[in-house]
């Protein structure tokens, strides 16, 4: 659900970083937070646990640029991964805009990736959203490691739509502007329809 | 959609401060904000220079939403009014209709009775001032029409603008 300010000019959009736990959904926010420039960022805000395990969320203001004399804020978020979070999870969703779910490229957290995209389709649900007709975008992270899944076989696996995806190594920065920016376009051509 | 979009004018703007500054000076606080449920701010009165308000803007609104959930499990529709202490300033939060969230910093200067009066008063009249904004959105949606639509001529350059 977006914020249009017509008195300050400004347009805000919720982006969530979905995906299982330990995928790299705060990696990313941090390595954009790292490529920004300070003026276009507010503080990253971590709710995490002491082993930087995320608890609740992490939060990313990112003001991008105008368009039309309209300032274009998005607000990134993740969700905390593990399952034992789910209740936290669902809240992160309220008022979303947009949705990137991050899948782990290793073989043995295949099954993890599903059982998270099924998780994301039931709480967007309950939110009275679907997943089908939400921007969405796929990342398939940790692409350096030797043990990953072909990339047609996750494609198959996780992305029968076929919306657009990107292969990401988080850590290096790898896909991580192309999913944002990827996601970003598909919200804001969603609020073109509609205003 | 689930929900509509919060679309804010001038016009309701401008009221919606008038609110809060009448609100700020009669309750003595320090600093008082406007908050979307989804996290982001919508207005501020007082000094909130030195406070990071998108990040409060956006904490607020996760402290909200946990707090509601406890709510669901205990069979509550919602808790309405979260207070926390500190040793110089105290924050009162609370929703507004069902939609915003108000959020009241404050320090010895005043008191939690006062705040919790003034907030009440305020409350109806901001609550009133949001079914004005979406009874308007509604109808100009209807209508199809809003006021310069900053999306009509989007381009894919645009978008690309923004990335470089």
């Amino acid at each position: 659900m977006s914020f249009i300010n017509y008195s300050s000019r400004e347009i805000n959009c919720k982006i969530v970083y979905y995906g299982p736990g330990l995928c790299g959904k705060t990696t990313n926010l941090q390595y954009i937070y790292k490529r920004t420039n300070p003026e276009q960022k507010g503080k990253l805000i971590s709710l995490a646990t002491e082993t930087e395990r995320t608890l609740f969320f992490d939060f990313l203001p990112l003001a991008l640029g105008d368009i039309k004399g309209f300032r274009i804020r998005f607000h990134l978020y993740t969700v905390p991964g593990q399952v034992f979070y789910a209740a936290s999870r669902k809240l992160i969703l309220k008022g979303v805009d947009g949705v990137v779910f991050v899948a782990d490229s290793q073989l043995e957290r295949m099954e993890a990736n599903i059982e998270s995209l099924e998780d994301l389709r039931i709480n967007l649900g309950e939110q009275g959203y679907d997943l089908d007709s939400l921007p969405f975008t796929i990342q398939y992270n940790k692409r350096d490691l030797p043990n990953v899944a072909p990339l047609m076989e996750m494609n198959a696996l996780l992305n029968p739509n076929g919306v657009p995806y990107f292969e990401a190594v988080a850590v290096t920065g790898k896909g991580v502007f192309e999913t944002l920016k990827s996601v970003a376009k598909q919200v804001l051509f969603e609020l073109k329809k509609h205003y | 959609m689930a929900d509509f979009d919060l679309v804010m004018y001038e016009e309701e703007f401008k009221k919606i401060e008038v609110e809060l500054q009448k609100l700020y000076q009669q309750a003595n606080a320090k600093v008082i904000f406007l908050v979307d449920k989804n996290g982001q701010l919508i207005a501020s009165a007082g000094d909130a220079h030195d406070i990071d308000t998108t990040a409060l803007a956006s904490l607020t609104a996760g402290n909200i939403a946990a707090t509601g959930g406890i709510a669901r499990l205990l069979g509550e529709r919602e808790f309405t009014v979260l207070f926390h202490e500190g040793d110089k300033d105290n924050i009162h939060i609370s929703l507004v209709g069902q939609r915003v969230i108000l959020v009241v910093i404050f320090d010895q200067r005043s008191s939690l009775g006062l705040i919790r009066l003034r907030v009440k008063k305020s409350s109806e009249n901001l609550s009133r001032l949001f079914e004005e904004i979406a009874k308007k959105a509604e109808k100009e949606r209807s209508e199809g029409k809003f006021e310069e639509s900053p999306f009509a001529e989007i381009s894919d350059e645009d978008i690309d603008n923004l990335f470089k």
